[in-house]
């Protein structure tokens, strides 16, 4: 895909540095404690989980050598959960709210930024508890991870999406050539997120 | 005002209301009285008591918090760097075609 249009990179660089701000935000939630968001939404609904896989490693290296978050040990379970997983069925979502759903693009990145959270999250409690069973039994570990990671991030998946759907309709605004040409979005909705601007 | 205003308004309304509100309605934030500690130190506490030791360290670690603060914000600068300069760029293209 790069080498056939190299028009696509600087979408693909903003999507990019997409995760590496959002990643570095931590926000209180309602359970009192602060998690931050993974910002893998955008890119996920703009170039599938692939390309989604790529940008995430590279923002997990940046946090795991300079930062000692998350390590270089377990780099392949957080790329798993936060680039690959996550990306990979918010994309399948994003894809059945287009194509099936005839969802508007906002609406659709909003969905697929918080789901890719959500599930980021739950696969993050799955892989502890799966390192870590209480008392031998890898769902109740589940639960007590998910407990502490779901509660906390399910606000955070919708301030995300809030986000990661603004920023989608200001990039059809301003360049929607990219997104048509990814077949994101067709003419006639491109000129209905426009109107809404005039 | 148009409709793509009132979005984006109402958009960042709904965040900044929501994390002021969280901030205010649970002062102390949290129960074990840590306050608004990160969800992941929940997380590595619990791991702590079952008895696992860390096989591994970090080779390098910052060696304060104020350090750990300065490479996130590096990090979201870089981030918001790209972001704008390609926001600007697309913008600024826009209108000189519709000129």
């Amino acid at each position: 895909m790069i080498q056939q249009d190299r028009r696509v990179l600087p979408l693909m660089a903003v999507c990019g540095a997409f995760v590496f701000v959002l990643s570095a935000l931590k926000i209180p939630s309602v359970t009192g404690s602060c998690s931050h968001p993974t910002g893998t939404g955008l890119s996920a609904s703009f170039f599938g989980p692939w390309v989604t896989a790529v940008l995430g490693t590279i923002v997990l290296l940046f946090q795991a050598i300079l930062l000692a978050h998350g390590g270089l040990t377990t780099l392949g379970a957080n790329v798993f959960s936060m680039a690959i997983a996550g990306p990979f069925v918010a994309w399948l979502v994003f894809v059945a709210l287009r194509r099936y759903a005839h969802a508007g693009l906002g609406i659709a990145v909003f969905v697929t930024a918080a789901v890719a959270n959500l599930v980021t999250y739950s696969i993050t409690s799955l892989q502890l508890a799966l390192a870590f069973p209480a008392d031998g039994s890898v769902f109740a570990a589940f639960v007590a991870f998910a407990a502490i990671f779901a509660v906390t991030q399910i606000p955070l998946a919708v301030i995300e999406g809030i986000i990661c759907g603004l920023v989608a309709k200001y990039i059809v605004r301003v360049k929607p050539d990219i997104l048509k040409k990814l077949g994101i979005i067709e003419d006639a909705e491109i000129a209905k997120i426009q109107e809404e601007a005039a | 005002m148009n409709r793509a205003t009132t979005e984006i308004i109402l958009g960042i309304a709904v965040i900044v209301i929501f994390v002021i509100g969280t901030l205010f309605l649970i002062p102390s934030g949290g129960e074990d009285g840590e306050g608004w500690g990160g969800a992941d130190g929940g997380a590595a506490d619990l791991i702590d008591s079952t008895g696992y030791v860390p096989w591994f360290n970090p080779i390098w670690e910052p060696p304060s918090g104020e350090i750990e603060s300065l490479f996130f914000c590096v990090q979201t600068a870089i981030g918001a760097v790209i972001v704008g300069y390609f926001f600007g760029y697309w913008r600024g293209a826009k209108g000189r075609k519709e000129e």
